[in-house]
This record gives structure tokens, sequence and C-alpha cells, in this order.
């Protein structure tokens, strides 16, 4: 087994220094009555593992192959090599959580610049080293809200956050004594701020808003501020497409208390929905109340700059039913990617990513528009994603474009049943104009 | 152990040492200058619109870098020469089970169906994602001897969570979602933390002399106002609840569920099934037990296999086959906890776990058996020389203390930094908490007898060290490319990111 450095020599006398008589005797302790062995196929070689995963892989569609709009919080971004290749070095992909700092330097001073890069594209002071995803981003954000407002037990949600994060939190939520409030979307699909400051009061500990919206609309961060803070409440921004913060204003300078969501658009593939990035920054004053690993700078003995895991008392190997949160693990790896990608892109490349993929949107979307029997729902603000209603049902629509290379969007009946013809299309910096005038070119032939 | 080995053991390891100079890499905002890049796009082919308000948008994205390649490419480079990793040698990380990272899994995870492709493409365009995951599923049920696993959680304590869910879902259902939990005082932080989030107050039960539970201490707490037991097989101790079957029908007897927390899943998988132990619910971190690589702190994913009364309430959706031989996912679960993240998992890490069981296939076991030899020979090497608190018998870890250490001022956290010396990751240190000062080492399967040696070596060394120069020891380590760092400074005076 080429896992296994032991040799049959070397198990001999292992077993001799032990003291054992046979491997069996070290299993003595586990009772006869639960032992068995799994019925599993003999071992496969690394040409038959990859003849057989890639007979899998075959049987999807990618976004390398196909002409690719699909999004709903999980995007097709430009991903340089780099920030893949580097991955692979043992040194990053092989150590665990940098709890000896010592050893650990090129962890802990990656997850610092990558806390200090969500710092900058939010607009506020602290971030943590990343979370699971965005959705128990999202509720990890909420149960920080909450712990920040003590004894309040309402958070009030706008409709527009995408529906999976929403039932994360309900689940999350179910058996804690809190309360979800949900503001639906007005007739021009973004979220009313009157009904929003409406919905929040004195039994309020947080208002979250997502911009931009599951229905692709940019929404006023100012909007959940301003009803948040005058009861007292946390606001809570929630970014489910990274990529925007390139070129949208960032929610820390509207007055936003935290920013939480998915990073997956800035450097880390889709994986087919895992692994991804949760963020979750916030100010200055609530940032003992921050859940998930922190990097902090400080001093070695001899005075020079160093970084080390901080605050770990808010933990749970502390902490344990007392802690912030229960999560052990982050999103190391992601986070190290992420971090190259924005130090690649930077103060231009972020932008310039944005910019484009919401100029592409903008083409496509107007395009659609003008396809008989085709309509936009909600004339508002796009960035790089929009609402589109067919004259039929999209889902069978869809899968058929699927069967001509196009991944033309995601449909809404999964999660809006009353919008069986609405789909959402995604556009990005890695569509082409000729993709984009197929797509166009194709509904108009089977609308 | 002979003197020999012990003396070429640390030369050896002192040889293999990390690289003596001190060396500093500027941060990466450090590097920045004016007009620089780092990245090319092409040219926009599309009319260039800026169709959002001015008060939407932002004008700058102020501090942001402006580097290259070049020096991203050094700068990442030279980052991470500073960590240590299991590639360089032994990562005896107890808990944590720092084996080899198979490579083959890294390409195949990278294959364009599995790292480009979307969860919500149409279901005939997702069929080779959605049998891996089914086939993957198959293999965990096969392997624990339960009904169903859900692969959805992001990671253990995730899987923790999710699995207290549907207790609290299936008792609620009967009538009664009970109070309590019950956890035993050396279980992982994680398992109070997550029966908490779920809703529950948790009750400490005390371990016995021999690091394990006794019957009469469950009995007496196992209550009809207790929802479950959380138990870890085997324990943080590294010793397995023989006991196992009786545990599991007291808590049943009194209408309660025995969860697992499989964290330690490698010590017997494919050995034994916690499907035959009583076990109702069991989490399995795939980044332990199933090698997908550890990245600096994750990505994990933490799988949860439950008995049949629970199926009902497993998160949605779950990947079905269909008569025909094609694979759906369904959302019609009523009776489903709902949904712990977005999308279907870490799917990247399924890959990774079923190209890793695919090499061992029907002998899985050997990981195990691997393991547990490993373990018990650096206990042999290490006996006496290192106290042990609890000496029954160990399966994959085995927590020795610095008892003896202490005597003479050198606590855990010192012999773990001077083991960095000798070319070695320290050992979990002060955990699990009912051993004071612990040191928790797993070496894994994947570590040969040379290795073993050699660190049996530096320990041994390294207590020879306390009594002859414990300053030595305390002032550890000596040869990394920091030395001590101060942790208390960094919470006392928080510096969390860069500022321009």
């Amino acid at each position: 087994m080429k896992f296994l450095p032991a040799s049959d020599a070397d198990r001999s006398a292992m077993l001799q220094a032990i003291g054992a008589a046979r491997l069996e005797d070290l299993f003595a302790s586990i009772p006869p009555e639960v032992l068995e062995e799994p019925k599993l196929p003999p071992p496969l070689s690394e040409i038959e593992i990859r003849r057989f995963l890639g007979g899998l892989s075959a049987r999807a569609a990618s976004a390398r192959e196909t002409a690719f709009f699909l999004g709903a919080g999980l995007y097709h971004h430009y991903v340089s090599a780099i920030a893949d290749q580097m991955l692979y070095r043992s040194e990053w992909l092989t150590a665990y959580t940098p709890y000896q700092p010592e050893v650990s330097q090129g962890t802990l001073q990656s997850i610092f610049e990558f806390q200090t890069h969500i710092c900058l594209l939010t607009g506020l002071d602290v971030a943590n080293a990343s979370l699971y995803e965005g959705a128990s981003a999202l509720v990890e954000a909420l149960l920080m809200a909450d712990r920040l407002a003590r004894g309040r037990r309402r958070a009030v949600l706008s409709a527009g956050i995408h529906p999976e994060y929403r039932e994360t939190v309900a689940t999350y939520f179910a058996n804690l004594d809190l309360e979800i409030v949900e503001v639906p979307v007005g007739s021009d699909g973004r979220t009313d701020a009157a009904a929003l400051a409406a919905a929040a009061d004195e039994e309020t500990f947080a208002v979250a808003l997502q911009s931009p919206n599951f229905h692709g609309l940019v929404e006023d961060w100012s909007a959940a501020a301003r009803a948040a803070s005058r009861c007292g409440a946390q606001s809570v921004a929630v970014i489910a497409e990274a990529a925007s913060l390139g070129l949208l204003a960032p929610p820390g300078l509207a007055g936003i208390d935290i920013a939480c969501g998915e990073a997956q658009s800035l450097g880390v593939p889709m994986h087919n929905g895992g692994p991804l990035l949760g963020f979750l920054a916030c100010r200055t004053a609530h940032q003992r109340q921050i859940p998930g690993r922190l990097v902090g700078e400080t001093r070695d003995a001899e005075g020079r700059r160093a970084f080390c895991l901080t605050l770990s008392t808010r933990e749970q190997h502390i902490r344990r039913e007392k802690a912030t949160s229960n999560i052990c693990t982050n999103q190391g790896l992601m986070a190290l990617a992420s971090n190259i990608h924005m130090s690649l892109l930077g103060r231009k490349g972020l932008r310039e990513v944005a910019t484009q993929s919401h100029a592409k949107a903008e083409y496509l979307k107007a395009a659609i528009a003008r396809v008989p029997g085709y309509r936009l729902p909600y004339p508002g603000p796009s960035f790089n994603e929009f609402e589109v209603e067919a004259p039929v049902p999209a889902a069978p629509l869809l899968a058929r474009l699927a069967g001509e290379g196009i991944l033309a969007g995601v449909p809404l009946a999964r999660y809006f049943p009353q919008w069986p013809n609405r789909f959402l299309v995604a556009a990005t910096e890695m569509n082409t104009r000729e993709e984009m005038d197929r797509l166009v070119g194709r509904l108009g032939a089977v609308s | 152990m002979s003197l020999e080995i012990e003396e070429k053991a640390v030369s050896s390891a002192l040889g293999d040492r990390l690289h003596p100079e001190p060396r500093h890499e500027p941060l990466v905002f450090e590097r920045s200058g004016r007009g620089k890049v780092g990245y090319s796009l092409p040219p926009l082919d599309v009319p260039e619109v800026l169709a959002i308000p001015e008060s939407l948008r932002r004008a700058d994205i102020e501090g942001e870098t402006e580097v290259t390649e070049v020096e991203v490419a050094r700068h990442f480079t030279r980052l991470s020469q500073l960590n240590f990793s299991i590639d360089q040698g032994l990562y005896p990380l107890g808990s944590c089970t720092m084996k080899h990272n198979p490579r083959t899994n890294e390409e195949v995870a990278r294959l364009p169906g599995f790292a480009a492709s979307h969860p919500l493409a149409p279901e005939g365009s997702c069929q080779g994602t959605l049998e891996l995951a089914w086939r993957l599923e198959q293999i965990l049920i096969e392997l624990t001897g339960l009904s169903r696993v859900t692969l959805q959680p992001a990671a253990g304590a995730q899987g923790e969570l999710a699995g207290i869910l549907m207790i609290r879902a299936a008792l609620a259902k009967a009538g009664n979602p009970r109070r309590t939990v019950l956890i035993p005082d050396s279980a992982h932080g994680t398992n109070p933390a997550s029966a908490h989030f779920a809703g529950y107050r948790v009750s400490e039960l005390k371990s016995n002399a021999r690091g394990t539970l006794d019957l009469d201490v469950l009995e007496a707490a196992m209550t009809e106002d207790v929802a479950a037991l959380m138990l870890t097989v085997p324990n943080t101790l590294g010793i397995f609840e023989s006991q196992i079957t009786e545990i599991a029908a007291i808590v049943h007897a009194k209408g309660g569920l025995l969860y697992c927390d499989g964290a330690n899943f490698n010590s017997f998988v494919g050995i034994a099934k916690p499907g035959r132990m009583g076990i109702d619910v069991m989490h399995m971190n795939l980044h332990k037990t199933f090698s997908t690589p550890h990245g600096g702190g994750g990505p994990g994913a933490g799988p949860v296999a439950v008995a049949e009364r629970l199926v009902p309430y497993l998160p949605r959706p779950t990947v079905e086959r269909r008569a025909d031989g094609t694979f759906t996912l369904d959302f019609d679960r009523p009776d489903s906890i709902g949904r712990l993240r977005t999308f279907l998992g870490n799917y990247g890490m399924f890959v990774r776990a079923l190209a890793y069981i695919a090499a061992y296939g029907n002998r899985i076991g050997e990981v195990a058996r691997g393991a547990v030899l490993n373990a018990n020979y650096i206990r042999a090497g290490l006996a006496g020389v290192y106290h042990l608190k609890y000496d029954a018998p160990t399966l994959h870890e085995v927590v020795f203390s610095d008892k003896k250490q202490a005597e003479r001022g050198v606590h855990a956290i010192d012999i773990g930094k001077r083991l960095m010396d000798y070319g070695f990751h320290p050992p979990t240190v002060y955990f699990p908490l009912i051993v004071p000062g612990a040191l928790m080492i797993e070496p894994t399967e994947t570590e040969g007898r040379p290795g073993l040696d050699a660190f049996v070596g530096a320990m041994r060394a390294i207590a020879k060290e306390c009594e002859e120069d414990p300053e030595l020891v305390r002032k550890a380590p000596h040869t990394t490319p920091v030395r001590r760092v101060d942790e208390v400074g960094a919470a006392r005076n928080l510096i969390l990111r860069w500022r321009p």
C-alpha cells in the first residue's frame, strides 16, 4: 500500500517493542461483537482512479466547455493560474491551523493579509480569518448581533437575501428562541426602506439587507443602517457576489455595522458549490464578539514582527458551550487563494473585473429584453445578474439550452414556485460577446 | 529504544530543521507601488456602461495592492517557507490526524466537471457530480453500518450541530425534544458548543480513573430529560469505550439517542462499525479519516451518518438514485431539519475522499491498523520518560503529560516548542482538559519507523534537557523563523489588519 511506509519487518519489530504478539491484540479494547469488515471493491491504482473519476467528471457540464451564465450566489470569475498553483505547495496544503506560530508564520501572515483585504473591500475595521461560506456567515453575523444586543429576540431580514441563506438562518434559529421577521421586496424587486424601518423595533437585534440582492438588484446599504441605528440594533450587510465590492459602495462607509457573505468570486473556483469562502467584518468596537479565527500582529522574543492567532478565549476549545460559535475550522486554503487573487488584481483589477462584469450584464440584459416574449420584471439598477421572465416555463427551456452547450441561467421555481417562467442570468468578465449573442439568438429561436 | 538510535535520530532531525536564519517577509501591501499590475484582462468587447447611480458606487479601493505577478509569486513562496507541513516531517498534532495527502486526489478534484461546475445547472447536466455524491454516501453507509449519510455539513462542528438538530427533531416529533445533552469531560470543545447552539443545556460527565465512562455515572445522569449522550469513540485519550453497547443500551432505555463524535474514526475504520455499537448518529471528518488536506485550517467536510429512525430529518436536499439509474436531488422532505449552508456541501472534499477510499478499497482497515501500531510504538518508546495519567490501552493516539518535567519548571508548551528545534511539529498541548499539561500525540499511519524513532529520540533528548538545562527548553524554539511569539501581547494590543 503506497501510503503506508512500514515494511513487514518494521511491523514485527514495532510489535515486539510494544510487547504485542499480533497487531489484532492492539484492538482488544473493541468488543468483538462490533467488529465487521466492510464490503468494498479491491483497491484501485492511480490510473484507475483517474479513469473512474474522469468518467464522472465528463458527465457534468463545466464552465470551461459551455457558454456559462449561472450565478445565484456562485460565480464563474477569472482566477489567475498562480492562485491555484500556489495551493499545491506542501507548506500551504499540508499544514493545519496555525496553533504554533513559530512554525506557521506563512499561514498566519497570509490570513492577516486576507483580513486586511476584506477590511479594505468592505470599508470596515476588522475581519476574521474566514468562515465556511456565505449562508453560515450570515448566521454567525446574526448571532454576533444578538450577543451585542443582549435580550432582544428578533432579526429583521430582507426577503431579497438569498433563499438558501434565509433557510440556513431558519435552521440555526429554530431552537434558539430567536425570531425572524422577513420584509418582502417591493414590486420593483428591491427592499422598501420604509418597510424595513417599520419592521425594526426595540425587540430587534439585527436588520439585514443583501446587495446586490437575490434578484440581482443593487440595494442602498443606508436603508439597513438607518433602520438598525434608530432602534439600537446592528445593521448587517449581506454580500453573495463579492466581486461587486470592486464597484459598489462599501457597506462600512454607509454606516453598516457588520458585513458578511460569500467571497468565492474573489479567487475561488466554483467547486460545484464548495469549498467556498465565507467572510465576516465588523467595527473595532465589536471585535471581541467576532466569531471564528482571528490573526493579530505581535512581536517575537527578539522583537521582530510576528503573527499569531488571537482572542481565542472567544472560541469553543476554551469556552466550550459559552463560546461565540461552535466553529473550529475556517476555509484556510480558500482564504489563501483569495489573498493571492486580491493581491494580484488589487486596486485596479478588482475594479476592472467589476466594471467588465457589469458592462457585459448590461449588454446581455438589454439584448434579452429585446427578444419577443421575454421581459425583465425589475428595471432597477443591477450589478452583473438580473432576472428574466420567459414566455414559457424556465426549467425545460434552460435544460434544452444546456443540451446545446449554453448554461443560460438558474430557474427560480425551486425557490419561488409562483414564478415558474423566471430565471436568473449572470455575466462576468469571463463571458464573450459572441457567447452572449448566441444565447440571445437561441432564446429568440425557442420562444 | 537503544541510546544509539536515540542519538542518530536527534542529529538527523537537527539536520532537517527549518532554515536557522531569522527571515522576514514584508506584507504584500508593503510591496505595493503605484502603477504596477499583476493581472491581465481582455479588452471589453461590449460598450462601456455604468448603469448604477453614483450614490451606490465607490470611487476607488483605497489601500489595495499594486504589485506584479513576479512579486506575488515570490511573496507567497517565501511565506510558505515559514510554515511547517506534513510533507516536511512528523506532524503529531493529536486529534487532528495529520497524515499524508495523496496528490492524485488534488488532481482529480480539479477536473472540470468538479472544479468548474455549478450545482444549480439542469439535472441532466450534473449526472456525474450527483453520482459521485451518491457513491460516496453509499461507501460511508457501508463503513459506518448506518442507514443514510448527509454530506452537506461544511466541517465536523457543523456535522455535530446537524446531528444534534436531527435528534432534537426526532424527539420533538415524538412529543418532547427534552432539555439536556450529556457530554463527558474529555470531549472536544465543539461538542458542548454544538449542543448549546441546538438549544440544549449541557451536563458534563466525569471520566473514571481509566479515562472512560462509568456505567453507573451514566445511569445516574441518564434521565428522561436527556436527549442524547455525545460520546467521542475512541475518546480524546485514544481509549475505546469497551462498554459501548452497554452505554447505548442505557441511553436507549431512557428514550435518548447516542451521538458519536467520529473525529477519531480513523482508529477503527474498516475494522468495526458504529451501527453495530448502538450509535444513532455519527459525524466524520473527511479531512481526518479520509485525508483531505488540512490546508492551513480548512476546508474540511463533516458528513453525518444516521440510523433509520433519523432518516426523515436529514438536511435538505438528499441525493437519490431513480429506478432508471439517473440521479436527482430530493427537496421534498417535510420533516427535514432544513439546510445548514448553501448548495450541496464542500463538494471538492467529496471528490478527494472518494479517491482516497478507492485507493484502499476493501483494505481500508489498514489505515486504522497502521495508525494504532504507530501510536502504540511511540507510547512504548516514551513510557517512563513522560507521565501517562491514564494507562488504559490506546488506539490511534497517546496522551502524555508534563508532570515529571514540570517539577523542573518546564511545561508542555515548552516541550512542544523545543520539538520544533528537532524538526517536528509539536503535539497538541493542554488538551484533553482532563490531563493537566497534556501532550497529545497522534503519528497517523503514514509515518514510517525511522520517523517515529527520530521523534521518540527527540522527545527523550528533550526530557534529558529538562533535567540538565531546563532554561534551554523554556526559551525554545531557537532555530525557527521567529522565536517565541508574544501571544499575550497580541491579545492585549490588538492589531488585526494593515492600515494604509
